[in-house]
């Protein structure tokens, strides 16, 4: 009975040792007599203690594992996510996401997932950081760390019982003595309450100015660092500057100067009209077309251009990559991109079909005006001038009437030598929505290089 | 003159040649738990007034440097990174050679902590907590240079992958940006394994403690740390987890520094020898560096007995061997160059050895490859003079390795149009200097406040710590005889 009151009043009774046998013969007899609270103290990890003790193997190297699964695939989402998913970008035409590239960041992210993992679940296995142990309290137990080795028999466990603890313990011990249980709260002083409420609050300045900046606006300026990257002594492009007298910032291109590849003094070839004529302005229908009759359009092919097989053949490859798309390979309006306007209906908002290259008013233009509609455009069909150049804009003219002269035409030619079957290709408006399908845009009405 | 202690050997002849019979880690015949605890606490536990001379002038020294580094720092900051010599083409100049050469120096510590624990190399017991500390303040130097180096140093945060208002994330095919993890990685799981380390030696610190404020920094950092064998138990496994983790990590991070070099294509960048290759470098100069601190630490702090002629034995055998690698791969490299049958690379190393650089790249080798193989002989091993001029040759070499590296293939490229030459600015060089002032300035202050050498390890190491009855007959002291059984001692 008295032994029982004097249980809530010791955390523990405690045994020093001076070497490393008696405390493991000690230990042995702990674990025989089925105590469960209780822990051996030592001032390095002693070799065979846990056998000893009856120590179980810990789980750590299960978590450590479960963390670095999770840290690979961290990583791996990572940066699947930014580089791969949220923000694509190409380098050097490398793969947005290839393993190669992503094994060292993954095998960082794992090492550094267990090796945190490996620490923090040591020190919560352990349950540390453990500061108010009561074994602190006692100035003797303080040589565990440094020389001396200890048993404590916690008076928690069931089966404690002082006297048949110390009765075991005593065998082996040089000393041995109550721990009793910690009963001083030792008060924080009042300045540390205040000054870590001080700090509490102070940590959310940071925060709440970032949520501010995040979602008020501001009439003034951005805050610049280091001013000087932002706004350099130097004028930029496009803007005024009163150092000049003409009050830009940029100088003109001294006069008369030509840059390089722009002379245009071959009016034939650059122009499609005769040497020293005025130049047209881009044509629309609405404006009389071509201008009728005030500019001397070219009839037939620059001086500079030779009309040969290899003209058409480069004529036939450049209309296939410019000009097919909307006209069709044939030239009879059928291109991919007509078709395709065709099926969603693009009319209703304005779309214009391509016209067929063979009907009789495009026919009726001279090489001049063609060439002048492959540079400049006419009404809807904007020109390509910019993009191809001024001899391969010949060679698609000089195709253009080759596929006028042979290529799908709507009615029997007056001149059809007889005994040559004769079948209309059907125009835009004879294609029916089913046939423009997006699926099959110019399967069956454009086989490729039927062209020729 | 030899400062050369000859009892050291003096007292076990035979155990030197025959190794069957090792010499004892911890000497002296009457060392014992207390002793060995009073040594290293003793160090930290010498009052303010009473500080060792060396140590008051090294720091001085060092923290004048340190205030030399801050002030550099912010010039560079205020005027920009022009107040280097960094220009075209070679716009990594200097700051690179010393974020490779202090990485590299970094390497030693995890290397001796992670890789001979798993090995089961009990002699790291005296060396691995100065060598841990070691490479976590290189490692601080290392990580300063490109902090800086990137210019606006008040958007470094953009080297991570954080959401910003500009809805970018960084390149992840970059080995710039694998550099980032591995080296910040390697920082950080360095200080938590040097930092779980101390911790028991940090909770004797606490229970030595004399006044208040000793117990308590002490008794914060120690965690509450009991000696528990449970504890223990737990603690033995997250550091052998620790030190798996820590193997293949440390040889990743200098993979992947030399990757920033191999990945590129500029001729004597572009080699797939340069993993490897960095490693072994790393490793060699991260030994010569934990010599040339533990040879004065030992001698000022009388750790004599821990810190003993055979760990420095032992280090030098690994220094000339590391040299030897880092020499096998200079050659190899020649080889492969002129096997290779590119022009551009043959040239690379032709220039490399006879251009513009030739003092350096023959510094270089003389240092690495030439001078450390006067360990082949067993007395100037021991000679401790020669130890400290070869381990500080050792680390000029490495430096001159990563100089020559980075600058004459920058400066020689495919293009003799955009061919150049380096000068460094006195920023380079006192910026360089002052890094050894941050270095220093961090290691002497461990030196002074924190537990120099593991004594928890230590102890296990003795003949004392095994059981002798019982169930546990086998003797683990095979050249125990000398550290008679104290145990008995304070009883
Ligand atoms: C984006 C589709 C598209 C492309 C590509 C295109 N065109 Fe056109 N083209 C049109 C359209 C649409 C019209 C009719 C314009 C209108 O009615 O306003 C047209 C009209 C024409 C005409 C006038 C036909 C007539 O009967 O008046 C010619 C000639 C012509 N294109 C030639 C070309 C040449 C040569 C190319 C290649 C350089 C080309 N087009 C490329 C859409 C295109």
């Amino acid at each position: 009975m008295s032994d029982q009151k004097k249980n809530d009043e010791i955390h523990g009774v405690v045994a020093y040792f001076d070497d490393v046998d008696s405390v493991m013969s000690a230990a042995r007899k702990v674990r025989d007599a089925g105590y469960k609270k209780w822990d051996t103290y030592t001032p390095f990890p002693v070799h065979g203690i846990d056998e000893a003790m009856g120590t179980k193997p810990t789980i750590l190297p299960w978590i450590v594992l479960g963390m670095g699964l999770t840290g690979m695939a961290c990583g791996l989402l990572l940066q699947w996510y930014t580089n791969a998913y949220d923000y694509v970008f190409l380098i050097s035409g490398k793969p947005n996401w290839s393993l190669p590239a992503n094994i060292p960041v993954t095998f960082e992210v794992v090492i550094l997932f267990s090796a945190y993992t490996a620490f923090f679940a040591m020190l919560g296995l352990n349950k540390l950081p453990h500061l108010s142990n009561p074994l602190h309290k006692l100035p003797k137990f303080r040589r565990v760390t440094a020389d001396r080795f200890a048993i404590c028999v916690e008076a928690k466990d069931p089966n404690f019982d002082a006297d048949r603890v110390r009765a075991i313990l005593g065998a082996n011990t040089s000393e041995m003595e109550d721990c009793p249980v910690d009963t001083s709260r030792a008060a924080l002083p009042l300045w540390f309450h205040a000054v870590m409420a001080l700090v509490t609050c102070a940590t959310f300045i940071p925060l709440s100015l970032a949520v501010k900046g995040r979602f008020a606006t501001s009439e003034k300026p951005r805050y610049h660092v280091w001013p000087d990257m932002d706004f350099q002594r130097k004028r930029k492009t496009q803007t005024g500057w009163e150092g000049f007298e003409d009050g830009r910032s940029m100088r003109l291109p001294v006069e008369g100067t030509i840059p390089r590849g722009e002379l245009r003094d071959d009016f034939e070839l650059y122009f499609g009209v005769a040497q020293g004529s005025s130049v047209p302005p881009r044509a629309t229908y609405e404006a009389g077309s071509m201008g009728g009759e005030k500019f001397e359009w070219l009839q037939s092919f620059p001086t500079a251009v030779v009309v040969d097989e290899a003209l058409l053949e480069r004529g036939r490859e450049r209309y296939g990559i410019y000009c097919g798309v909307c006209h069709g390979a044939q030239g009879n309006g059928l291109g991919a991109v007509a078709l395709r306007a065709k099926a969603i209906d693009a009319e209703q908002w304005g779309w214009v079909s391509p016209k067929a290259l063979q009907s009789d008013s495009a026919k009726a233009y001279t090489n001049g005006e063609l060439f002048h509609i492959a540079s400049h455009g006419i009404s809807s069909m904007k020109g390509y001038g910019s993009q191809i150049t001024p001899k391969d804009r010949w060679a698609i003219v000089a195709f253009v009437r080759a596929i006028q002269a042979s290529q799908a035409l709507p009615k029997a030619p007056a001149d059809l030598p007889a005994g040559v079957d004769f079948e209309p290709v059907p125009t835009i408006k004879d294609v029916r929505l089913s046939e423009a399908s997006v699926d099959a845009p110019a399967s069956g009405t454009e086989p490729a290089g039927e062209a020729r | 003159m030899t400062i050369t202690d000859p009892s050291a050997f003096g007292s076990q002849p035979s155990g030197e040649d025959d190794p069957s019979v090792r010499l004892p880690l911890v000497e002296g015949a009457s060392e014992d738990f207390s002793t060995v605890t009073d040594a290293v606490a003793g160090i930290a536990e010498i009052p303010v007034e009473r500080t060792n001379r060396a140590w008051i002038i090294c720091f001085a020294i060092s923290v004048s440097l340190l205030g030399m580094l801050g002030m550099l720092i912010l010039h560079l900051i205020t005027t920009g990174v022009g107040v280097w010599g960094n220009n075209n083409p070679a716009y990594w100049g200097w700051p690179i050679v010393n974020f490779v050469f202090w990485v590299g120096i970094g390497h030693a510590g995890t290397l001796i902590s992670a890789i001979l624990f798993l090995t089961r190399q009990n002699w790291r017991t005296g060396v691995n907590r100065a060598a841990e500390a070691m490479t976590i303040f290189a490692v601080v130097c290392a990580g300063m240079f490109p902090g800086i180096h990137i210019g606006r140093v008040w958007v470094a945060y953009w080297l991570f992958p954080l959401p910003n208002q500009m809805a970018m994330w960084p390149n992840f095919r970059s080995p710039l940006l694998w550099d980032v993890f591995a080296v910040s990685t390697y920082a950080s799981v360095s200080l938590l394994f040097w930092y779980m380390g101390m911790v028991p030696d940090l909770a004797t610190f606490r229970d030595r403690a004399v006044n208040n404020t000793r117990r308590i920094a002490y008794g914060i950092f120690s965690l509450g740390w009991t000696g528990s064998s449970r504890h223990w138990h737990v603690y033995e496994r997250a550091y052998l987890l620790l030190a798996a983790l820590a193997t293949p990590l440390v040889l990743s991070v200098h993979s992947v520094v030399s990757f920033d070099f191999a990945v590129s294509q500029l001729p004597g960048w572009h080699t797939t020898i340069f993993p490897p290759y960095f490693v072994a470098g790393a490793i060699f100069s991260g030994f010569a560096m934990v010599l040339t601190l533990m040879i004065p630490a030992r001698q000022f702090f009388g750790l004599k007995h821990i810190i003993t002629m055979r760990h420095i034995d032992v280090m030098c055998r690994i220094l000339m061997a590391t040299g030897l690698m880092v020499g096998y791969a200079y050659s190899i490299e020649f080889f492969i160059a002129w096997y290779g049958g590119v022009q551009y690379e043959s040239f690379a190393f032709v220039n490399r050895a006879f251009g513009n650089y030739w003092w350096a790249y023959w510094i270089m080798v003389s240092c690495n490859v030439l001078i450390p193989q006067v360990f082949w002989s067993k007395k100037l091993r021991a000679n401790l003079w020669v130890v400290m001029v070869v381990s500080i040759t050792t680390n000029i070499g490495m430096w001159f390795e990563r100089f020559v590296i980075a600058v004459t293939s920058l400066t020689r490229d495919f293009v003799p149009s955009s061919w150049g030459y380096f000068s460094p600015t006195w920023v380079d060089i006192t910026m360089f200097i002052g890094s050894f002032g941050l270095f220093f300035t961090l290691f002497l202050l461990f030196l002074r406040f924190l537990p120099v050498v593991a004594i928890a390890e230590v102890k296990t190491v003795m003949p004392q710590a095994h059981a002798h009855g019982e169930d546990h007959g086998e003797s683990h002291s095979a050249g125990g005889s000398a550290a008679a059984p104290a145990s008995r001692h304070d009883a």
